[in-house]
């Protein structure tokens, strides 16, 4: 399928979805039984696409949203560098000592099936309702990831691989950078995406159950008050930033991962 | 000075893998196999015998059961340092390019890297791969693979050269450049080789010696023929001549009957 095609189909889609939207909402369907018009998509609960839009356009346009952008992206780019280099850390040493592994296993399951979110009010008491404990939440999620990532990327490194650069004359610092770390870092890079997409549902979850900055703050402010355009306007502003981070991600993985067998292209 | 001792000496070296449902497989019966200094030992045998375990041995990857391997003179604990090993399997790391696959041995061993690549790049020339450096081994055929991996171990000049089956994927003309390669390479510095082969041909034009394994498990080697034939030799022209088929015949019938078990057949050739 060409690019144009695949590009006006998902155009089309997203315009179906708002006129749905915005027909729910904006034209009744009958008489309700108090005698008032009846709408699908009531605006009180669902407001409408344009409300929605128009208020995105002056959030932007009056500024007042960048102080939060930027504080959602600081979290976020603090939970990530943080979790990952732990992850990357614990999970090489692991990998290398099957003891500690051994020892640790239970508890880092245990660890791991914690529903993070029921940390936010206790992360939120330790470190104050700044930015650091929204960091350090979205420092237990991306850690999980990257470290077990890190770990198997270290523990399946192909068995002929190690003995044929052991053979080739490395010493175990050698392995660590030329066989271990690279290894390593491909699962990093290909869990990038979740991993940074975890470090803000981190940054977010933490600033919707209590902070005064941030696009979770934004959206909780505005539910506090029955703003539903409020909220949703949030909500896309979410997604925009994730989006872009996304991008970013996809930007830079790219170039670090040239010798990974992708996609075979032909001309 | 190592020149009177033999390069690898294998003695009495057996091999018995434990299984993993806690099992044991007996793959290789004590064997000795020596291996003089500049000598080039052609080990042949059908496929499952333990042609690839007595390498790993001789590699110092893994003790063997009973027996010692002896290198140079000295009793080998842990890996065999002055050994480059082709591997039967793909073993070029990913991430690296063929150039730098290739360069990676001199630089661990303190080579400038500038030189390495350099070294690397005149090494994949001389394996057809000049214009290749650049691939990743997953933009790589199995053939050219191979060719890298070639030039991965000879490039370091070990002194003892171990391969499994280094042609293998390979077509014919080229197996006959290789071949020729490493038969020029090898007259220009004398190493010790153990050579890992299917085939015959190749095990006797190359070679000084043919050990022929018998078919697995407890196998052990059955045959040892030298090649007497006179060196520098001319491959291609070798196949002519009446020595050759002499020698092939007379290892083709020590062969063909351990093949045969492998699949079950009697040696008078009626299905079991
Ligand atoms: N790690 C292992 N654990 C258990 N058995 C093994 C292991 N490695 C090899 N074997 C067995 O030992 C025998 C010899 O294996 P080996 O790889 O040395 O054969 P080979 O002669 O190199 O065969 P081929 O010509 O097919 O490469 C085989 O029967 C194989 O199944
Ligand atoms: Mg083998």
């Amino acid at each position: 399928m060409s690019r144009v095609k695949l590009l006006s189909l998902q155009v089309l889609v997203a315009l179906v979805a708002l006129g749905l939207w915005h027909i729910g909402s904006t034209i009744p369907f009958g008489t309700g039984a108090n005698g008032k018009p009846f709408y699908l998509l009531p605006q009180f609960f669902f407001s409408t696409p344009g409300a929605v839009i128009g208020r995105v356009f002056t959030m932007f346009a009056d500024g007042s949203v960048y102080a939060h952008l930027w504080i959602t992206l600081v979290e976020t780019v603090l939970a990530f560098t943080i979790g990952a280099s732990l992850g990357i850390l614990i999970g090489f040493w692991f990998a290398r000592k099957p003891l500690v592994a051994a020892v640790f296993d239970p508890y880092v399951k245990m660890m791991n099936a914690l529903p993070r979110v029921v940390l936010a009010p206790i992360f939120a008491l330790w470190f104050g309702l700044g930015i650091w404990s929204k960091v350090w939440l979205g420092v237990t999620l991306v850690f999980f990831i990257v470290f077990f990532n890190v770990y198997q990327g270290v523990r399946e490194v192909p068995q002929v691989v190690l003995q044929n650069a052991r053979m080739l004359g490395m010493s175990e610092r050698h392995l660590l950078r030329h066989v271990y770390w690279p290894a390593a870092l491909s699962w990093v890079f290909s869990s990038l995406h979740t991993s940074v997409g975890f470090a803000v549902v981190g940054a977010v979850v933490g600033e919707y159950l209590g902070s005064s900055k941030g696009l979770g703050y934004l959206i909780h402010q505005a539910e506090g008050v029955f703003d539903v355009t409020g909220v949703f306007a949030g909500m896309v502003i979410l997604m925009i930033f994730v989006m872009a981070i996304d991008f970013l991600v996809t930007l830079i993985e790219k170039p670090l991962l040239v010798w990974r067998p992708g996609e075979t292209k032909t001309v | 000075m190592t020149g009177a001792l033999p390069a690898v000496q294998l003695n009495g070296v057996s091999v018995v893998y434990a299984l993993a449902g806690g099992g044991r497989y007996e793959a290789v019966q004590p064997v000795d196999v020596r291996v003089a200094e500049g000598e080039f030992v052609a080990i042949l045998g059908p496929t499952g015998c333990g042609k690839s375990t007595l390498l790993n041995i001789a590699a110092g990857l893994m003790p063997p059961s009973s027996g010692e391997s002896v290198i140079y003179g000295e009793k080998l604990a842990g890996l065999n340092s002055v050994a480059g090993y082709l591997f039967q399997q793909d073993a070029l790391m990913p991430w690296k390019s063929a150039r730098d696959n290739v360069a990676i041995g001199l630089e661990v061993a303190g080579m400038a890297r500038a030189n390495a690549l350099a070294a690397a790049d005149s090494m994949l020339a001389k394996v057809g791969l000049a214009a290749f450096g650049d691939r990743y081994p997953h933009q790589l055929s199995g053939g050219q693979k191979k060719r890298v991996a070639l030039a991965q171990v000879l490039v370091r000049r070990p002194k003892i050269l171990l391969m499994d089956e280094p042609f293998g994927p390979l077509d014919a003309q080229t197996r006959l450049i290789m071949s020729e390669l490493l038969l020029d390479l090898w007259q220009a510095d004398r190493k010790a080789v153990m050579f890992v082969t299917h085939d015959l041909d190749e095990a006797i034009a190359l070679s000084d010696r043919v050990l022929i394994m018998s078919a697995g498990p407890a196998s052990r080697i059955i045959g040892d023929f030298p090649i007497p034939l006179p060196r520098p030799r001319n491959i291609a022209e070798l196949r002519g001549e009446p020595e050759f088929h002499r020698l092939h015949a007379l290892i083709w019938n020590a062969l063909r009957d351990e093949v045969r078990k492998t699949y079950g057949l009697t040696s008078a050739g009626s299905a079991a």
